[in-house]
C-alpha cells in the first residue's frame, strides 16, 4: 500500500541516517582512532601501513642471490615502460648456457605505484618497499639497477 | 549577582543622569551596534576552528594543531590573511551589486539579532511579532545569495544562485510549519513569552512525540536554508567550484563565509529559543533541590550551551551525509518534510485545544 511504503521509507531513511551519525561520534569521540601521520614531527617513529607502496625493490638474501629468473613479466605488465630487462648468457654448472637477468633496470620516475609488476611476478622476485622520501637532485639517480651487482639466481627458482 | 541585564541597566541608568534622553538613545545604539558586531567576528573565530576541528575528529584526522596552543588561534591566522588579501572584483561583473551583496548577507544578519534573548531580561528588541520577524527577515538572505550569482557574470555562480532560490523558497515553508507549532503551544508570537511558558519544562519535553517531529523538521530545514551540507547545493564545491562565491575573494569572500556562520548561529539560537527553552534552566517536575541547583548556573550558559549544542548538530550532519542532488533534495521537502509538518502542525493543535500537554 502506498502508505505504508511511505512511512517504510522514512522510517528506513531516517535509520540509515541515524548509523552514520553514530559512526561519526564514534570517531569524534575516540580519539585514538586518529590516523593522521604528523610526518616530519616522527620521522623516527613513522611507522606505515603495510600495504604502504614506496617503491619497486627486488630482495637478496645473505648469499647475493635473488629470485628473478628474467621473465619479464613486470616488464611485458608495467603500463608506463618502468621496468627493463636485460639479459646475459651464463654458463651453469653442467657448463650449459642458460639465459640470467645481466640488469633490471627500474625507473622510478616514470613509476605510478600501480602494483601491477609485482602481481605479475611469477617468482616473487620483487616487491615494493616502504621507503618514500625518493628526492634527489640528479633525475639520472632515479634509475635504479634493482639487482645488486654480482648477485645470480637462486638455486630452484625456474 | 552579575548578570547581562544588571549591566545592561547600571549602563542605561549612568546613561540616562548623564546625557538627555535622545543622547542616550543614539549612544545605546551605537553600544549595541558596536556588541553585536563583536559577537560577529567573536562567533566567526569560534564557529570556524570549531569546524575544522570537529570535521577533522569526525573523519579521523587531527585538524589545525600548529598555530597557537593545539591550534586554537588558527581562525585568527586565516582572518589575517583574509584581510590583506586583494577583493578582486571581475570585469565583467555589474560592478556595484557585486560589491553589494556580502554586506547584504551581513546586515540580514545582523537583522537577525535583534529579537534572540541571550540571557534572562537581555535582549535587543522584544517586539511582540518575534517570531514572525525572524521568519521575514532569514529569507531576505536569499537576496544576497541571488545577487551575488547574478551580479558575478559567471555561469557557475548563477547556477548556485539558482538553485540556493529554489532551495530556500522551499525550506522556508517546513521550517515555519515547525516554528507555527510552538506558537499554537504558546499562543504568542512574542520572543520572551515563548520563553516564558517553557519555565515549567521546555517545548520539546512537554509536548511530546509531535513536539520533537516539529523539532526535527525544523533543524533539516534550517540546515537547508542556511546552505550547509547536505544541503550545500548553493556552494557544492565539486560541482560549481564554490557556487555563488566564486567570483569573490579577500573580505568580501570573508564576509560570505562570516555569514553562513553567523547564520547557523542564529538559526540554532532560535531553535534553541523555541524547542529547547532559551535562557530557562533545566527543571525536572518537581525535584526542588535539582531545579535549585540548575538555577544557580547563569542564564547566559544555558543559551549558549543550548545553541552550541545545536550548532555541533548541525556540523555533525554536515561531516556525515553525502550531498543531496538538487531533486533528492526538493523531493524531500515537498513530498516528506511538507506534509509531516502539516500533519504535525494539526495535531499539535489539536493538543493545544484539549490541553493535552503538560
Amino acid at each position: 500500500m502506498f502508505i505504508t511504503k511511505y512511512i517504510k521509507d522514512v522510517y528506513n531513511g531516517v535509520k540509515s541516517l541515524l548509523v552514520g551519525m553514530k559512526r561519526t561520534l564514534y570517531y569524534f569521540t575516540h580519539h585514538k582512532e586518529i590516523i593522521t601521520q604528523q610526518y616530519p614531527d616522527n620521522r623516527d617513529t613513522l611507522v606505515l601501513p603495510e600495504r604502504f607502496k614506496g617503491e619497486v625493490v627486488m630482495p637478496h638474501d645473505e648469499k647475493n642471490e635473488h629470485r628473478c629468473t628474467g621473465c619479464q613479466a613486470c616488464e611485458l605488465a608495467c603500463p608506463n615502460g618502468t621496468i627493463k630487462v636485460i639479459f646475459k648468457n651464463e654458463l651453469n654448472a653442467e657448463g650449459k648456457k642458460k639465459k640470467a637477468i645481466d640488469k633490471l633496470v627500474y625507473h622510478l620516475e616514470l613509476c605510478t605505484m600501480c602494483n601491477l609488476c609485482i602481481e605479475a611476478c611469477p617468482s616473487d622476485a620483487i616487491k615494493m618497499a616502504q621507503t618514500f622520501e625518493h628526492s634527489v637532485f640528479d633525475r639520472n639517480e632515479l634509475t635504479k639497477i634493482l639487482n645488486n651487482p654480482g648477485s645470480k639466481i637462486m638455486d630452484g627458482v625456474e | 549577582m552579575w548578570s547581562f541585564s544588571n549591566i545592561a541597566n547600571n549602563l542605561h541608568e549612568w546613561l540616562s543622569n548623564t546625557f538627555n534622553p535622545t543622547m542616550t538613545l543614539i549612544i545605546e545604539m551605537v553600544l549595541a551596534g558596536v556588541a553585536v558586531i563583536g559577537l560577529f567576528a567573536a562567533l566567526g573565530l569560534v564557529l570556524v576552528i570549531m569546524e575544522r576541528k570537529v570535521s577533522a575528529w569526525m573523519q579521523i584526522r587531527l585538524g589545525p594543531n600548529r598555530v597557537g596552543p593545539k591550534g586554537l588561534l588558527q581562525s585568527l591566522a586565516d582572518t589575517l590573511k583574509l584581510l590583506v588579501k586583494e577583493g578582486l572584483t571581475p570585469n565583467g561583473a555589474d560592478k556595484f551589486l557585486f560589491n553589494l551583496a556580502p554586506f547584504i548577507a551581513m546586515i540580514v544578519a545582523m537583522l537577525l539579532m535583534a529579537p534572540i534573548a541571550f540571557a534572562k531580561d537581555f535582549q535587543l528588541w522584544d517586539l511582540n511579532i518575534g517570531v514572525l520577524y525572524v521568519s521575514a527577515v532569514s529569507s531576505l538572505m536569499v537576496i544576497s545569495i541571488l545577487m551575488a550569482g547574478w551580479s558575478s557574470n559567471n555561469k557557475y555562480s548563477l547556477m548556485g544562485a539558482m538553485r540556493s532560490g529554489a532551495q530556500i523558497v522551499s525550506y522556508e515553508l517546513s521550517a515555519g510549519l515547525s516554528v507555527l507549532a510552538v506558537v499554537v503551544m504558546t499562543g504568542s508570537l512574542q520572543v520572551s513569552d515563548i520563553i516564558h511558558s517553557q519555565a515549567d519544562g521546555w517545548w520539546i519535553f512537554k509536548g511530546h512525540i509531535p513536539m520533537v517531529i516539529a523539532f526535527v523538521t525544523f533543524i533539516i530545514a534550517v540546515t537547508a536554508e542556511t546552505n550547509r551540507a547536505p544541503f550545500d547545493l548553493a556552494e557544492a564545491e565539486s560541482e560549481l567550484t564554490a557556487g555563488f562565491h566564486t567570483e569573490y575573494s579577500g573580505m568580501k569572500f570573508a564576509l560570505f563565509f562570516l555569514a553562513e556562520y553567523v547564520n547557523v548561529f542564529i538559526v540554532c539560537a532560535i531553535g534553541a529559543t523555541l524547542f529547547l527553552g532559551g535562557w530557562m534552566p533545566f527543571h525536572i517536575g518537581n525535584w526542588t533541590a535539582f531545579n535549585h541547583v540548575m538555577d544557580y548556573i547563569p542564564s547566559s550558559i544555558w543559551f549558549f550551551g543550548k545553541t552550541f549544542f545545536l550548532i555541533f548538530v548541525i556540523m555533525w550532519f554536515r561531516w556525515t551525509f553525502p550531498r543531496l542532488r538538487i531533486d533528492q533534495l526538493l523531493n524531500l521537502e515537498w513530498k516528506y518534510l511538507l506534509p509531516i509538518s502539516m500533519i504535525n502542525l494539526l495535531i499539535v493543535t489539536a493538543m493545544a485545544i484539549l490541553k493535552w500537554h503538560f
